[in-house]
């Protein structure tokens, strides 16, 4: 390959369109190529698995070449990537596993009230755009926490940086992992541990021998087969129903249709007018109240903007000027799944609600009877595994007529992409191209989380703090100890099946909004905040951030009895969602670590505030403690005044030089 | 010197602040108007809909095509640009 004999890059660096073009033909080719050998007639399975280890051969091919020995390629990947090349690789490391398989569902279960997340997840590159990101390239900081030690002078910053690091960054790779071994069970039928290393593996190869260097081009990779992967089956199913297959504009049809069949849902008794209020799909605030709707909106912006494995994306730019405009490339490759996301949820809801509800219970289509032997989809309460069982479910419900109501019909969150190539009625290959896609997007997460992790304990703590005199060689090699030591860690939690942790991803967004967005930003702009402002800021707003996390979630009884915390109400009615005198009085009230079937687990709260949104009291709590601290404090020297100066300037060199060799 | 990165600073701050203010005016201003907007149906969608599924995204990545574009020009001008 040229790619090989360029390991200085300037071959390939000049052939990118060229590289990456053969690369998506090759691909193209490669569907066709698995769906004529699907008509020949080789079993689904087989093609699973030619997918499968097809694409993550090819991840590991661009890992192995990318391997590296240099400081600067490991850990910046030589600031020689392209604005555009590095948006893409963004587009990967930003959407999940999560966002892929798990968005448009949770869109069709929230409607109007879902698209915080959309909202969300896409405007925090406004705030990263203007307030962070050139600043930090143009420090040239090799890792977060760095760009914090050199402005607020000293490693109490720096110790602070990474705590919060490994707490926002842990949780979510465990997700990462988890949701690799989810596909893999799912599509290739194997063993959900065993999935759970082989996913592993897959991560590894792409990320320890090149570190960052290997990762952006692996990212790249894999953000042309995701978007793929999402776009044609929408596509597709467009074509089908409404002759146009562009899917972001149809849907407003299938809305409309939606929320006429609503209505008559309810005219034909077959949900009350109560119920199909708290459900309706376009209307506002019937699954968050306002505040929590905007509260949430704002914390996974603020969240977005903190993200270390974000921010070290824009580390790679070749210049200052560059990070800038490869913020917004990320968002347009971004925006392209986000702003189709609605679409599946709005035709998926159609289907449902079209062809099952007010149907007879023993005609339902093969689609409901695949996904409810997994347990996906349940009817009657129970899961749809079979005619049968839906007759039996439905048959202990009293007074039910065998007619589908609204509230029989239960949808797991993953099924609404997952099951899309079935509801369309398409041939199995663009099934397994949803499997490769989601895959593609959870290794992607994976490893830009793995190497922010690795790369903040092997910089930060073993280089700058333990070894500052350590030889390039040893710092490298430390540094892919600590990259399998986390990934090893890492899978094995996922692989014991933590129930809460799909959950803490949206914790993760909150975490870093409060513990590290203030001093970020009032590092650049505001130059009298001192060494100390930072640190206690750092410490209360990450502390307040947590404390109303874990309370909330483990300690409820402790919440509501030390910390006057009161139920949370329900948004449509305003009635609190759990009576707080009777489960006070419940024998298990103060019990601690209490699971997520607790009665007052993530149900109690300060001001009627959702958990997930707890940077809304973290956030100002660390803004104004870094204010005040700063105010009472000697104000930075003239050196670091210059300092920041040049940090706020695009012209001259960066301002961290690196012994490189 | 000094006085020179002071108008660069203040051009850049300016620039931050009209961003901040089309960033708050697109997530969450608008977004507070969805009941009254969803009576306006446009191709199916509900305005109020609309804006929080496609609407406000748009306009999030034209702001920072715009942005880029508008922050080099203030480093041209000022002379702090990076040499090519």
């Amino acid at each position: 390959m040229a790619t090989q004999e360029s390991a200085g890059g300037g071959d390939f660096l000049n052939n990118l369109g060229r590289v990456y073009g053969i690369y998506t033909g090759g691909f193209a080719a490669f569907i066709v190529l698995i769906a004529i050998l699907e008509q020949l007639g080789v079993p689904n399975r087989v093609l699973g698995y030619m997918f499968v280890g097809f694409t993550i051969l090819v991840y590991a091919f661009i890992g192995i070449i990318s391997r590296t020995m240099q400081v600067s390629e490991y850990y910046v990947a030589g600031r020689r990537v392209p604005a555009f090349y590095n948006g893409m690789a963004t587009g990967a490391d930003w959407m999940s596993g999560a966002s892929f398989v798990g968005m448009a569902g949770s869109l069709f279960l929230l409607g109007y009230d879902g698209l915080a997340f959309v909202l969300g997840w896409t405007g925090g590159y406004v705030l990263v755009a203007i307030l962070v990101a050139p600043f930090l390239r143009k420090f040239g900081a090799y890792t977060v926490p760095d760009f914090l030690a050199a402005r607020y002078e000293g490693n109490g910053a720096r110790l602070m940086g990474v705590i919060v690091l490994m707490a926002c960054s842990f949780t979510y790779v465990v997700a990462q992992i988890f949701a690799t071994g989810l596909i893999a069970q799912r599509f290739l039928g194997m063993d959900f541990v065993v999935a759970v290393y082989v996913g592993l593996l897959g991560i590894l190869v792409c990320s320890m021998l090149g570190g960052m260097r290997a990762v952006t081009w692996t990212q790249v990779a894999q953000y042309i087969v995701l978007i793929v992967a999402y776009l044609i089956p929408v596509v597709i199913l467009s074509a089908k129903k409404f002759g146009i297959p562009i899917p972001q504009l149809t849907y407003g049809q299938a809305i409309a249709q939606i929320t006429s069949l609503e209505q008559s849902f309810v005219a034909q008794g077959l949900a009350s007018a109560e119920a199909m209020a708290a459900r309706a799909h376009v209307t506002p605030f019937n699954s968050y109240s306002p505040a929590n709707y905007f509260a949430l909106i704002l914390c996974l912006m603020v969240g977005t903007a903190s993200l270390p494995h974000v921010l070290m994306r824009y580390f790679t730019t070749p210049s200052v000027k560059e990070a800038r405009i490869s913020v917004a490339w990320s968002l347009l490759f971004i925006f392209l799944l986000y702003f189709t996301a609605p679409a599946y949820a709005a035709f998926s809801k159609l289907e449902v609600y079209s062809t099952l509800i007010g149907k007879n219970i023993a005609d339902m289509p093969q689609w409901v009877y695949n996904w409810g032997s997994l347990g996906l989809v349940t009817i009657c309460g129970k899961a749809a595994a079979s005619a049968e069982a839906v007759r039996a479910a439905c048959s202990a419900v009293a007074g039910h007529a065998g007619i589908l109501r609204l509230q029989d019909f239960g949808i797991n969150t993953d099924v609404v992409v997952l099951s899309t190539p079935e509801i369309a009625g398409l041939p199995y290959v663009i099934a397994g191209l949803v499997a490769a896609g989601g895959l593609a997007a959870a290794l992607s997460t994976a490893d830009g989380l793995l190497l922010a992790i690795a790369n903040a304990l092997s910089h930060d703590i073993y280089y700058k703090m333990i070894d500052p005199n350590a030889p390039t060689a040893r710092r490298l090699i430390v540094s892919r100890i600590f990259l399998v030591l986390v990934a090893v860690a890492a899978a094995w939690t996922a692989s014991q099946r933590p129930a809460d942790i799909l959950s803490m991803v949206a914790w993760a967004f909150s975490i870093a909004a409060a513990g590290l967005f203030p001093a970020l930003v009032l590092g650049v702009w505001w130059k009298r905040t001192t060494k100390q402002g930072a640190i206690w800021g750092m410490l209360a707003g990450f502390g307040v951030c947590m404390l109303y996390l874990v309370v909330t979630r483990y300690f409820p009884g402790f919440g509501v009895k030390f910390l006057a915390m009161s139920s949370l109400l329900n948004p449509v009615t305003g009635a609190p969602v759990v009576d707080l005198n009777a489960a006070m009085a419940a024998p298990n009230a103060m019990q601690g670590w209490v699971a997520a079937s607790h009665p007052l687990a993530s149900k109690v709260g300060w001001f009627n505030i959702n958990n997930i949104s707890a940077a809304l009291f973290g956030l100002p709590v660390g803004f104004l403690v870094m204010y005040v601290v700063s105010l009472m404090t000697p104000a930075p020297s003239k050196e670091m005044q210059d300092f920041i100066d040049a940090c706020r300037r695009p012209k001259g060199q960066t301002l961290m030089e690196e012994k490189t060799a | 010197m000094p006085e020179q990165h002071d108008s660069y600073w203040a051009k850049t701050s300016s620039l931050m602040y009209v961003m901040l203010g089309l960033w708050f005016f697109f997530s969450f201003a608008v977004h507070m108007f969805v009941v009254p907007l969803n009576k306006i149906v446009i191709l199916g969608f509900p305005l109020g809909f609309y804006m929080a599924a496609q609407g406000s995204l748009i306009a999030f990545v034209a702001m920072l095509f715009w942005f880029a574009k508008a922050q080099d020009r203030i480093d041209v001008e000022e002379g702090v640009a990076e040499e090519e």
